[in-house]
């Protein structure tokens, strides 16, 4: 395929391979990037958010021409039943700053901006090229893959497997176990286009502003799960995804489910005359620090979605993604100027500076979360609707006095999951938070 | 049962979200294919809802069948049925497949 030895191998041209193959190729490695689909973003799917924070440290003045949506000046948390959402809203003038925290993007159009400046950083990038396997010497370590073209082999010191969420590659090769249903998300999305000044007036926005709402609720009919909406320049990306284990036995579809959240009576006027120009789907691995595989061995190193690096609570994974990226090629670059060869021990400096960042420390501190959120359902059905419900009694003047309607609204909750289960989900809840 | 319970059972019209997307369809080389079997698993059966694209369906005799073209490459059949090993599956060869304009 190609005769020339490479430092590195990057499996993969989204946030977490593009974050890698610039780190490296930036510092004068011999890089070569291997994306299946036609270019880079063509396959990848995200909500979606950029966080400025993690971008900023692969490459700093990214803002003068990445091709940006919004930045986010107020985030919308919604609990909703069929009817109502109870919300809590945060919107500051503080995040109209010269270099705002977060931006809604595009992911096609970002990953093809991210692909350009690994190329102009020196990277080699070949795209439509499946990897299949790795190759291994006489002792197990990874010395180069081989893919779906011409003769199809390559070689390089080490590799690296940003592979995405399905990781057939690092999968088939025994380097980690195939990812469980419950401890990932099923997600579909839909772009749906409007005029800008018709979301800027729906939105209450100038100029860039924008606005994201995440909710959950019965809106995923009794599973784990979440929807969101955010606005783009001349678009906006509406979703829901649900735990896969839970789509089993439900009968329910996943754009039956996103059709209901479009219909539902505080989403439809924000979209209505949109015109839907794409459909998506997506898995989002949210197994949190107790699903993470190995991440690092003979040769090889996972980076972003194929080593389950999302922070589900905080719908937090391109982020991480690309801070994984890119600690995955600073380590790679220390051990090339220490003439270090790709061992397992060596690259163990990956690991021990993933702890040192927010990645791990979020991960950690998060990791019984997700077993928390699965097995506590009441979360997504009956609590939404237990809020609804005390909102509504609260707010509506009906001649009933104060004290017994919130003597109402207590009974309503104790009715609904008990003194004990209430008590037991808090505690839960707690317990798995800290 | 809820308005989105109701909805969601009556199912979206999933061929006209597909219509939107953009395919290079590997004409007569599926990416994922069925096993052959006489009687699906539950995981299998499960896929008629769960696919987001609506490529699995069950014919007159009872079995599961796939038509990959509107595949969203999600791997959500992948995962579910990675225990019973009744679906093969593989990435599209390098070019082919669903091409997200957005994403």
């Amino acid at each position: 395929m190609i005769k020339e030895r490479f430092d590195a191998i990057v499996v993969g041209a989204g946030p977490s391979g593009n974050a890698a193959a610039y780190t490296m190729a930036k510092e004068g490695l011999k890089v070569l990037q291997l994306e299946r689909g036609e270019y880079s973003g063509s396959k990848n799917v995200q909500g979606a958010i950029l966080y400025a924070n993690a971008l900023e440290k692969i490459i700093p003045d990214f803002r003068d021409d990445a091709p940006l949506e919004r930045h986010v000046i107020e985030q919308r948390l919604w609990t909703m039943d069929d009817t109502s959402y109870v919300g809590m809203h945060y919107r500051s003038q503080d995040f109209n700053e010269e270099r705002p925290n977060r931006y809604t993007i595009i992911r096609a159009q970002f990953d093809k901006w991210f692909s350009r400046k690994v190329r102009e950083a020196g990277a080699v990038l070949l795209c439509e090229t499946t990897v299949q396997e790795l190759l291994r010497d006489s002792r197990g370590k990874v010395i180069g893959v081989r893919t779906d073209r011409g003769d199809g082999t390559v070689f390089a010191d080490v590799v690296v497997l940003a592979e995405g969420v399905n990781g057939l590659i690092g999968q088939r090769s025994g380097l980690r176990a195939e990812v469980r249903t419950d401890s990932v998300a099923l997600a579909v999305k839909e772009m749906h286009f409007l005029p800008r000044e018709v979301i800027e007036s729906r939105f209450n926005l100038k100029g860039n502003e924008g606005v994201v709402i995440e909710a959950m609720g019965t809106i995923t009919a009794g599973m784990t799960g979440t929807a969101f909406l955010y606005t783009n320049q001349e678009s906006i990306s509406v979703g829901i995804g649900c735990i896969v284990a839970d789509f089993e036995g439900s009968g329910q579809t996943p754009y039956g489910l996103l059709e209901a959240f479009k219909n539902h009576p505080s989403i439809k006027p924000l979209l209505e005359n949109s015109e839907c120009k794409e459909y998506a789907a997506h898995l989002i691995p949210e197994g949190g620090y107790n699903a993470m595989p190995e991440l690092y061995g003979d040769g090889w190193i996972v980076v972003g979605d194929a080593g389950q690096f999302v922070n589900a609570v905080h719908r937090e994974g391109s982020n991480l993604a690309m801070t994984t990226g890119r600690l995955a090629g600073e380590t790679i670059v220390w051990l090339k100027r220490r003439k270090e060869i790709a061992s397992k021990a060596n690259l163990s400096e990956y690991r021990r500076r993933l702890d040192e960042t927010f990645v791990m420390k979020d991960l950690k501190k998060y990791k019984n979360i997700p077993a928390f959120l699965h097995g506590t359902r009441q979360v997504f059905g009956v609590y939404p609707q237990l809020l609804s419900r005390a909102a509504q009694t609260w707010f509506r003047v009906d001649g009933t006095d104060k004290l017994s309607k919130e003597k109402e609204i207590l009974k309503s909750f104790r009715k609904a999951r008990t003194m004990p289960g209430l008590i037991g989900d808090a505690f839960k809840l707690v317990r798995a938070w800290r | 049962m809820t308005n989105v319970a109701k909805m969601s059972s009556a199912g979206g019209k999933v061929e006209e979200k597909l219509f939107q997307n953009r395919y290079l369809v590997d004409a007569g080389r599926s990416h994922i294919k069925v096993r052959p079997h006489t009687t699906p698993s539950k995981a299998l059966l499960s896929l008629t809802y769960t696919c987001p694209a609506g490529c699995y369906s069950v014919n007159d005799k009872g079995q599961v069948e796939i038509t990959s073209d509107g595949c969203l490459e999600c791997g959500t059949c992948r995962i579910v049925t990675a225990k019973t090993g009744e679906v093969e599956w593989n990435y599209p060869r390098g070019g082919f497949g669903v091409l997200y304009k957005f994403g």
